[in-house]
């Protein structure tokens, strides 16, 4: 029984600068970083490690005090050359050199024909011990999954839609047996189902198509039709006190390798993307790669922003920094810290909006158009003004205007109300992109979901 | 304009922390960034890129919706008045255009300069950017008195407007009612005897010749009842024909005489997805409505007025258009709209026809449907609640 879901609600957000599908020739970068502050709702992380420690791949370098279990592992073998702090020491950054052969921490390795008599008490502990576990993502809350919980089913999006996302079906081409195995797993932990999500009207990659041991569902639309949760408000929705899990296709295929190989294997392609790359394509990398190598004469300019991850969701790093724990996707945009003469009058046909106003004639230019965008906010923060729009970029019946206010008013019952268990930053940032009077969306969502948490 | 731009940086210091004139950094500010759009980037997290669009723009997007209003208006102001002195000429002339230029401008002027002092003078109190909202209330209110108004009248209705309908709730966007129907309300009750209607017609100090009543249709269409007239068609007559309603040629306030032209500001406010269709149709179909069940009672004359009369007369057309979908003082959810949509037609032509007290009745109507709004969107939202909580008990 699989599920199809056609979604006609949303907005795509066409830039110019996608990464070609082919892999760069170059030797991956030396360092290598695991930054605290990707996972959400770390509280207390402490280090395993020291500054001159040697790590093998795998090997546990940060745990979370409020998760014990669950170890954040480095991506590479190496030495722990720097513990970047910031203020009241905060753990920022752990840079790992890596050694130039990859040595890997072992864990036990499972044939085919073990997995199905692998309990998942068996299960569990290798994923925790392994690394891997930081993959599983709970909903409500967007956070790393608790281990003592047992999900009512597990999503996966095979297919992302956010502007100049990394196709999952070309990073993962050669991971079918690890994403199959990886499926086989996830379903120990859940008496549901485990959920692949396709894009309708692209053949299903063969990376996927193996999975036999979950529903494959197929959804179309524009962006955020590929945002999972998304597809899990018309699958099987989270309800209050229901607790879903989700895992990217990496992580799913990480999870298989950790049982097929017995190694926690960071490898991964990663996209270099945007208006602003001489030649955008993919880099054969680990999790945590620093940037410098990738962009090194391959920029078109100076005056950029780097963006670990989308632009609609990701964070700015600069040009020593490294990319997120879950990101495939540098993008490089023009940075757009400049003023225009009358810019709140001029006709603008090159800028995407999804508005109609005065002068935005870029919906002349049909969807083909790849646009280059900077930056800038194209304007100032105001009241909430303009209606209706948001809901025409959120395919789902949540009412999104009600719920951040509910947010900013630190009202529990509504925020629980109107929906707050079911979203995360990225199904609002088309709200946030589109909002005329430029509010911080994402953020005050993630206060509000740190409220409904933690109280 | 880079010259521009490092004059006013110049200045900045002034205006910042600690400069001489810090207390009137919103003021600086709200004429830097009507120059120069501003420079900031997107923070180092949450979304990178922004849409193109910012209220200010928006905003823009209603006032150019309202220029073909305003200029009918204009040349409407000089035909009202060459007709009623006897003196008629071609309606787009030159003539009806200079004579209504010299009595529309200064109205114009003064809403724009004693609504945009206020605004200043709040920004500067209340430690606020100045609201763009003031670009189209300073428009709207121009377009919803009669010519004959006296000017200190317009200041006063529109400073009682920015200040009551806005600012004391907090500014743009935090207002309960419309602003521009705020100010147009309080003319209405403060000085009854220059807005109830009689006469409109700005005559320049001229003489009416005889026949000429100057009264609006409204207001024929009350006297109608009130003498125990059978027929309001008759006796609006070949002057105030649906025709001549439709286009405009008839007095009432600047802005509200031609249906064509408020729908040709709906046509822009439509396309550009500025103002809500939603909205408007409903308000149109809530006074036909209401128009049809009169008539199917019948129980006097204006009752029996067909009903798609009361589409061209007086504001309804202009205030559905422009009034109704103010999105800050409508409902706010889709289904919402519907209903307060409908229900703004429906009342209009209830307080036309039943409520001899007030020959108009869409300004009331929106300042009432204005004050549901938030009840309308409560039902509407708790229903989605409602659904949520009916999916998780199944």
């Amino acid at each position: 029984m699989s599920e199809i879901i056609k979604l006609k609600k949303g907005f795509d957000i066409n830039l110019a600068g996608k990464a070609e599908k082919k892999i760069a020739d170059s030797s991956p970068s030396e360092t290598y970083a695991i930054k605290p502050t990707d996972f959400v709702g770390m509280k207390r992380p402490k280090l395993l490690v020291t500054e001159g420690d040697n790590v093998k791949a795998g090997t546990p370098v940060l745990y979370d005090k409020m998760q014990e279990n669950v170890m954040y592992c480095s991506p590479v073998s190496g030495e722990v050359v720097e513990v970047k702090r910031g203020a009241k020491r905060k753990i920022l950054e752990i840079r790992i050199l890596a050694d130039r052969e990859i040595e890997y921490e072992s864990f036990k390795v499972y044939t085919i024909s073990d997995l199905p008599n692998l309990s998942r008490e068996e299960a569990q502990a290798q994923m925790l011990k392994g690394g891997v576990w930081p993959n599983i993502i709970q909903r409500p809350y967007g956070v790393v999954a608790n281990e003592n919980d047992s999900p009512k089913a597990i999503f996966v999006s095979t297919f992302d839609t956010h502007p100049l996302a990394a196709d999952p079906s070309f990073t993962l081409k050669e991971d079918a047996q690890a994403f199959k195995t990886g499926i086989s797993i996830l379903n120990k932990f859940t008496e549901g189902t485990v959920h692949v999500n396709h894009h309708l009207g692209a053949e299903v990659s063969a990376v996927f198509v193996g999975a036999d041991e979950a529903q494959h569902n197929k959804v179309s639309g524009p962006h955020p039709a590929g945002n999972v949760g998304v597809q899990i408000h018309h699958i099987d929705p989270v309800n209050k006190g229901d607790i879903v899990w989700t895992v990217s296709p990496y992580g799913v295929a990480q999870i298989g390798k950790l049982f097929m190989k017995g190694q926690y294997d960071a490898s991964r392609l990663v996209a270099l993307a945007g208006s602003e790359v001489s030649n955008p394509q993919y880099y054969k990398t680990y999790t945590g790669t620093a940037i410098n190598r990738m962009v090194e004469g391959n920029l078109k300019q100076s005056h950029v922003r780097f963006i670990s991850g989308n632009p609609l969701t990701g964070e700015r790093i600069y040009e020593k920094g490294y990319l997120g724990f879950y990101d495939h996707l540098l993008s490089v945009l023009p940075e757009g810290d400049h003023s225009l003469f009358l810019g709140w009058l001029k006709p603008k046909k090159n800028t995407l909006s999804f508005h109609r106003a005065w002068g935005l004639f870029s919906f002349l230019n049909g969807k083909n158009k790849e646009y280059v965008l900077d930056t800038n906010t194209n304007g100032e923060p105001r009241a909430f003004v303009q209606t209706g729009s948001f809901e025409q970029v959120v395919p789902m019946d949540i009412y999104p205007t009600y719920l951040i206010k509910a947010i900013m008013a630190e009202d529990f019952d509504n925020m629980e109300a109107l929906g707050i268990y079911e979203v995360v930053e990225e199904d609002l940032a088309l709200c946030e992109y589109i909002d005329v009077s430029k509010h911080e969306l994402q953020e005050i969502l993630r206060e509000g979901l740190e409220l409904m948490q933690n109280g | 304009m880079k010259f521009l731009h490092k004059i006013l940086d110049k200045q900045r210091p002034m205006f910042e922390k600690g400069g001489k004139l810090e207390k009137l950094y919103y003021l600086f500010e709200a004429g830097e960034t009507f120059l120069f759009s501003p420079a900031t980037a997107a923070k180092n997290k949450g979304v990178q890129i922004r849409d193109a669009i910012d209220l200010k723009r928006m905003m823009m997007t209603v006032v150019i919706a309202m220029i073909p209003c305003l200029i009918w208006g204009t040349f409407n102001v000089g035909h009202q008045h060459y007709l009623a002195t006897g003196d008629a000429k071609a309606f787009f002339s030159i003539e009806n255009l200079l004579f209504g230029v010299r009595w529309v401008l200064p109205i114009v002027l003064v809403s724009y300069a004693a609504g945009g002092l206020i605004e200043g003078v709040f920004a500067v109190i209340r430690k606020h950017p100045i609201n763009e909202g003031f670009l189209v209330t300073g428009m709207l209110i121009p377009l919803i008195v009669p010519p004959t108004i006296p000017l200190w009248q317009v200041a006063l209705a529109t400073v009682f407007g920015v200040v009551v309908g806005k600012e004391i709730f907090g500014g743009t966007g935090m207002n309960v009612l419309n602003v521009a129907m705020t100010a147009r309300a309080f003319l209405y009750f403060a000085y009854p005897s220059q807005i109830s209607g009689e006469v409109w017609t700005q005559l320049g100090g001229e003489t009416m010749v005889e026949g000429y009543s100057g009264a609006t249709a409204l207001a024929i269409a009350q006297g109608t009842v009130t003498t125990g007239g059978t027929d309001v068609v008759a006796s609006l007559g070949s002057f105030f024909s649906f025709e001549n309603m439709l286009m405009g040629y008839i007095p009432g306030s600047i802005g509200e005489t031609s249906a064509i032209m408020a729908l040709a500001g709906a046509l822009i406010l439509v396309a550009t997805g500025v103002g809500s269709w939603k909205i408007m149709v409903s308000v149109f179909a809530g006074a036909l409505g209401m128009g049809l069940l009169f008539n199917a009672a019948g129980a006097n004359a204006f009752m029996e007025l067909p009903a798609h009369y009361h589409l061209v007369i007086g504001g309804l057309a202009f205030g559905a258009v422009f009034m109704a979908t103010d999105p800050v003082s409508a409902a706010q959810t889709e289904t919402g709209k519907w209903i307060y949509g409908f229900l703004i037609g429906m009342i209009t032509v209830l307080i036309r026809v039943v409520n001899p007290a007030y020959p108009e009745g869409i300004m009331l109507a929106v300042l009432f449907m204005n004050v549901f709004a938030p009840l309308i969107d409560f039902y509407v939202v708790q229903a989605n609640k409602k659904r949520r909580l009916a999916r998780a008990a199944v």
